[in-house]
This record gives C-alpha cells, structure tokens and sequence, in this order.
C-alpha cells in the first residue's frame, strides 16, 4: 500500500477534489441536524457504548446464543476463519444447489474477502443492487466510502457507465439514472437464485440478521430469491431486539442524519410452507478473518464499531483525499486501526500516521471509539518494531533523550529559540524550515520572540 | 478443531478465559437477553404517538389521511390514485378482500404482489409514532412482497396500534406473538437512494410513494 503517492495523486485530481467537497457539506451538516433532534444523544451514545463492551467481554457465549437461536428457527449457521473459508462455504453453498445468479445488498465484509471474484471462478454470476455498489461494480472499482460507496463519481461518470452497460440514450438527470438502474435490476432481482446480503446486527435473543438501507434493495434479496445467504462478522452480534432500537437511534443519524433509514430488515429462518415470498434456505456466515485478534486487545474498542462512516465524512485526511488513497475496503480513522490488524502493520504502515489527530473522529463515534488513541498505539508498534524510517526513528531518539534531562532540555530550547528568531528574521515569520519544507510550503509560522517558557517562567515567578 | 471451535477458543484465550465457554458464562449472557433493558429513550417518545406519527411522515415523504372507519378505505384510495393519476388496479392483502372495491371504481386483487404490479395496499402490524415507521409482519396472508414490489405502497394503520417507540411495538410482538416471524420489516417513507452526487432521488428499487390511511 503506498498511501503518500496515491494521496498526493488524489489530492490533484479536480473530478474527485469537487465530488469531496459536496458530500462533506452533505454528511457533516446532515449529521449536525440529525442529531440536534434528539434531547439525549449523548445518554444514548455511553448507553450503546457500554452495551457493546459487555457483549464483545463475553463475545463466545453471545454468539453460541445466536447460533442456538438461528438453528432453531431455521438457519443454518457457518463459521469462517479466514477469507478463503469465507468463500469457500458460500460458493459450496451456491453450486450444491445449482445456483446461477446471485443478487447482492451492499455487504463489506463480502468486499474485504472478495467474495465476488470467489462467485465468478465457479461460475456465478454476481449483480451488485445496491445503486452504488451497482455502478462500480460496472466501473470495476472498488467502493471508496463504507455508507456512500460511489461517493467518488460524478453523475457524467455514471452517464457514461449506463450508456454502455444499458445501450440506452445516455441521460443527464439523477433522477431519471436511477429509475433506468430500477428497471435494468427488477427482472434480475426476480430471476435470481440466491440473495447475498451483509448484516449491520444479528440478535442473539432471537437468531436474527438485519440490514439497513434506504433503497429496498436488501429486501428484494432477501425475500425473492430461494436461498438467502448472510455474511457478517462475528462482533455484530448484541444481545436484544431493545439494544437494535437504541443503535437504529445512532445509526442512519451519524450515517447521514436520517432520523431512521427507510428499510430495517430483520430476518429470522426460512419461510413457512403456506408462504408466497422468503427463501427456502438461509445460510449465515459468521466471519473472524482478524477480528478475534482484536477481542482483549489493547484495541478492542474497534469492535464496538457500527460501521457508521462518521468518522471518515469528519476527517480532514479522508475529505481531501477519499477513500481510494487508503487502499484498502476500510478507508478513514475507523479503517487506519482496522486495516493494520487485518493486514499486518508492516503492509499499511502510512495509515496511522495519516491523520491530524484532530480528535474529530471520536467525537462524532457514535459508540465513542478513542479512534486517535487507538492510532497512536499503531504508531507506537512501529517505532517499537523498527517500521517507521531511519530519520524519523533518530529524531525521535534524539528528542526523547534531551527530554528526559531537563537541563539539557533548557539550553537546547534556548539555542532553539534564537536560531527559530533568526530564520525568521524582521518579518518574525518562518516561512522555511529544514526537514520538513513540505509543512512550511503551504504554512507560514510565527517565529519565537525573546526567550523560551521554561525562562519567562522562572523569572516571573522570582518577582512574584 | 472446526473453524467454529477454533474462533471460540481463540475469543476465550484473547479474553484471558481458558476451557470451553462455560454455563455460568452462558447463563449470564441469557440474563442479559431475559432483562431486555430498554436504553435511554428519547423525551420526543413521550408525545401523542398519533401526532408524532403524522409530523415525521412529513419528513419522510409519506402522505397521510385520516378516514372515519375501514369501509372508507377503497374511496381514500380511488381519491389518492385520481389525484396523482394513477392506475386503478391494485393488488392487496386478503384482509381488506371484502371491502366494497368497486364501488370506489377500482378493481382489487386479492393476491401476493408481482413485478409488474403498481399499487399495492397493505396493513401493517402497528406502527411508530416516534419515526413515523410501519412495522410490517410477513406471514402468508400478510406479504411482504405487496409493499414492496408495486411503485405505490398505500398501508392501512390503526390509531389503536400506535406504539410510541420501537421498543413499545417490541414488547407487543412479544406478548401478543411470542418471537418475530421470518419477516420482520420496517418502513419509514418511499424508498430512496443518494448514491449518485449524495443527491436524494425518492424510488429507488421500492416504491416511489407511501400513502397511509388512518382509521380509528
């Protein structure tokens, strides 16, 4: 992953820096109202907060209720540790059963495994439904956002992907796009055999999956076809059908400020003999690929997460580079502590050290992550390990060591401060300094004048 | 070892706890579901659930009319669909069969939704007043299908079955049902999508329009 180089090629790219700047207005605004319509939404955020915590310190009991509880009522249960298994169980599922087509609701984790590529090598054909899923599956690129995935295209882009895919006229109003994709989709959401959707929750209490969307989409693939397969990760489990309805209060509002998103679909076992629409056949897949390493952790926060996206839409790293420059499926703060864990820290070295700390991030979790501390304890493994390059490794040696003696500390500041005055000159203004001429490019920074704190200090307090 | 040992050893270990998930840890994470402690609800709950109801339709694009009995539900429906030139076929649930249809000039079929079909009318189990939300559950004679296929969802809700909170309709579906059925479904106006330029298109893939008509 090379995150400097993609960034900086994001950052020049117009398209992108325009589609960036309109869906910041439109996330942080619509979060801003959405939660000023509730009189308790800090009540609701520790309450939620605290919930996950006890559910992930007794996780493997939590998830033996639920399979427990989805065996009975119909489902068969599967576990994957790895992507590969992951794969392996739904593409045995599909050709024991003779599947052709598969509809999709919009699922990461099936993104983190790569289950589509898996579908197509046994030859499954795989339709993305949900309407930004739909067009980068047509783009072949992967989504850039984990609530808005198509975030990085321009309405010109998805133009030019229809006219090509659907032969039609090409169009020019969101509008009418939209209803060209409904009417391409609802014949291949009739015929198909099997409906994949991810889980945002599944309840131990009652052995249910549920999706939440805005579209439909997920219903669609969950009720028509003859086999619903869920994949979903193993932390999504919470105890009651009561803890869904305090985090439905979090969710579509940090999402994008909805009060309640349009469609919450529970599903729980298959359908009855006497029914018209469910599936005959449900299978769950209960995922690990890394999140287990992280039960215990000194990171174990990470799996209170809902997968909001608040905290991207907030940080100043992800609104001015978007999610590509990340480089893999989770993008922003929740993705930099993510990532290193699924991947190896020594494959996704930039991404902890890609952000401001500005604390944004946790402010607007709505299940109170401490996302800078948790990418701070990511940038401490590296140093430890030797990760991070020679320069910055010796500067931060040197540092720590005038540091921790405080008479040297005092003369090297002093020194400092004058050398600092000096580069400055008349203007007091640094608009240059050796070594990190990058930061100074864009910033000017006022120079120290007369001596250092530790000095003024002392003095003030002699003529006290 | 199968996969599934495997995670749950590995759950165990990471959380400094040895041996197989034990019943004492089991019986604690029953008593937690058992409890069903609701979490902090919003003070906006506590006003008249009706009241609510219509002002967060509003918001959510959902028209509401209010009707003096059932038997004046196929003549709100022929005055919705004329208003927005609509067709006059509709499908629907069974429960509303007997209603007199075409005396209202509209012809009603008593059958589960398809693809092609353009209005569909529904009930609903109950409905929240805090979202404006419908609570749908799907059953044979009660499908899915029917609200969500046909590009107009008109639902039929009781102000009798009014919750004020998801968490109230919970706890009638519990009592009065026991667990939820297969479909359990929640819809809170049109379906819409902002995938393309986050701007907001009403229809996406279900319906364009959700109409409620409340009767007492």
């Amino acid at each position: 992953m090379f995150f400097k180089q993609t960034a900086s090629v994001k950052l020049n790219d117009p398209v992108l820096q325009n589609a960036l700047k309109r869906a910041k207005g439109k996330f942080v605004d619509g979060r801003a109202l959405g939660v000023a319509q509730i009189d308790n939404w800090e009540d609701i955020r520790t309450y939620a907060a605290e919930m996950r915590d006890r559910v992930i310190a007794n996780l493997d009991a939590y998830l033996i209720e639920f399979e427990k509880n989805a065996t009975r009522r119909g489902a068969v249960v599967h576990w994957a540790e790895t992507a590969e298994e992951a794969n392996a169980i739904i593409a045995g599922i599909a050709l024991k059963n003779n599947v052709k087509a598969v509809t999709k609701s919009k699922s990461m984790v099936s993104e983190e495994v790569a289950l589509n590529d898996a579908l197509e090598a046994v030859g499954v054909t795989v339709l993305e439904t949900d309407l930004g899923e739909y067009i980068l599956q047509l783009a072949k690129e992967p989504p850039s956002h984990i609530v808005a995935p198509a975030v990085h295209k321009t309405k010109e882009d998805v133009a030019e992907l229809f006219v090509a895919a659907h032969h039609k006229p090409r169009l020019t109003d969101i509008a009418a796009m939209t209803r060209e994709a409904r009417e391409e989709l609802r014949g291949r959401f009739l015929a198909a055999d099997m409906g994949i959707s991810g889980a945002n929750f599944i309840i131990a209490e009652t052995g249910t999956t549920l999706t939440v969307t805005n579209e439909g989409n997920a219903d669609l693939v969950t009720t028509i076809p003859r086999i619903h397969c869920v994949i979903t990760g193993v932390e999504k489990v919470i105890p009651t059908l009561e803890d869904f309805a305090t985090l439905i209060r979090l969710l579509p509002r940090s999402a994008i400020g909805q009060s309640i998103a349009n469609y919450l679909t529970l599903t729980t076992g298959v359908k009855a003999p006497d029914e018209t629409d469910g599936p005959e056949q449900m299978h769950i897949v209960l995922v690990d690929a890394g999140r287990t390493k992280l039960v215990g952790s000194d990171m174990k926060e990470m799996l209170r997460c809902i997968r909001c996206g608040a905290c991207m839409n907030h940080c100043p790293v992800y609104q001015n580079v978007g999610g590509h420059a990340y480089g893999w499926v989770y993008p922003g703060p929740m993705g930099s502590v993510l990532t290193p864990t699924y991947v190896g820290i020594e494959n996704a070295g930039d991404l902890p050290n890609a952000a401001t700390f500005c604390g944004e991030c946790q402010v607007v979790c709505p299940v109170k992550i401490p996302l800078p501390d948790l990418m701070r304890k990511w940038r401490e493994r590296q140093f430890d390990r030797h990760l991070r390059p020679i320069g910055e490794r010796l500067a931060i040696g040197a540092w720590s060591f005038v540091v921790a003696r405080p008479a040297l500390y005092a003369f090297a500041t002093r020194i400092g401060v004058r050398i600092a005055a000096w580069i400055g000159g008349r203007s007091g203004q640094i608009h240059w300094l050796p070594g990190i001429d990058g930061w100074t490019k864009g910033r000017d920074m006022p120079a120290p004048q007369g001596s250092t704190f530790r000095d003024l200090y002392a003095r003030r307090r002699k003529a006290a | 070892m199968s996969a599934r040992d495997n995670i749950l050893a590995r759950i165990r270990t990471n959380s400094g706890r040895s041996g197989t998930t034990g019943e004492s840890e089991l019986a604690l994470a029953r008593s937690v579901i058992a409890a069903r402690t609701r979490g902090p609800q919003p003070s906006l709950a506590r006003h008249d659930p009706v009241t609510h109801f219509i002002e967060e339709c509003g918001r959510l694009k959902t028209t509401v009319a209010d009707v003096a009995d059932l038997s004046s539900v196929p003549r709100e429906v022929a005055r919705y669909l004329a208003e927005g030139s609509l067709p006059k076929a509709v499908v629907g649930w069974h429960e509303f069969a007997a209603l007199d249809w075409a005396a209202a000039g509209l012809a009603f079929a008593d059958r589960p939704a398809q693809g092609d079909d353009l209005v569909g009318v529904t009930g609903c189990y109950c409905a929240i007043g805090e979202t404006g939300t419908l609570l749908l559950l799907g059953a044979a004679a009660t499908p899915k299908a029917t609200a969500l296929l046909p590009e107009t969802h008109i639902c039929v809700v009781r102000k009798s079955r009014m919750a004020a909170t998801m968490e109230d309709a919970f706890q009638w579906m519990r009592s009065e049902i026991g667990e939820p059925p297969r479909a359990t479904f929640f819809v809170s106006g049109p379906s819409r999508t902002a995938d393309i330029e986050q701007t907001i298109v009403i229809g996406a893939h279900g319906p364009y329009r959700v109409h409620v008509i409340l009767i007492p």
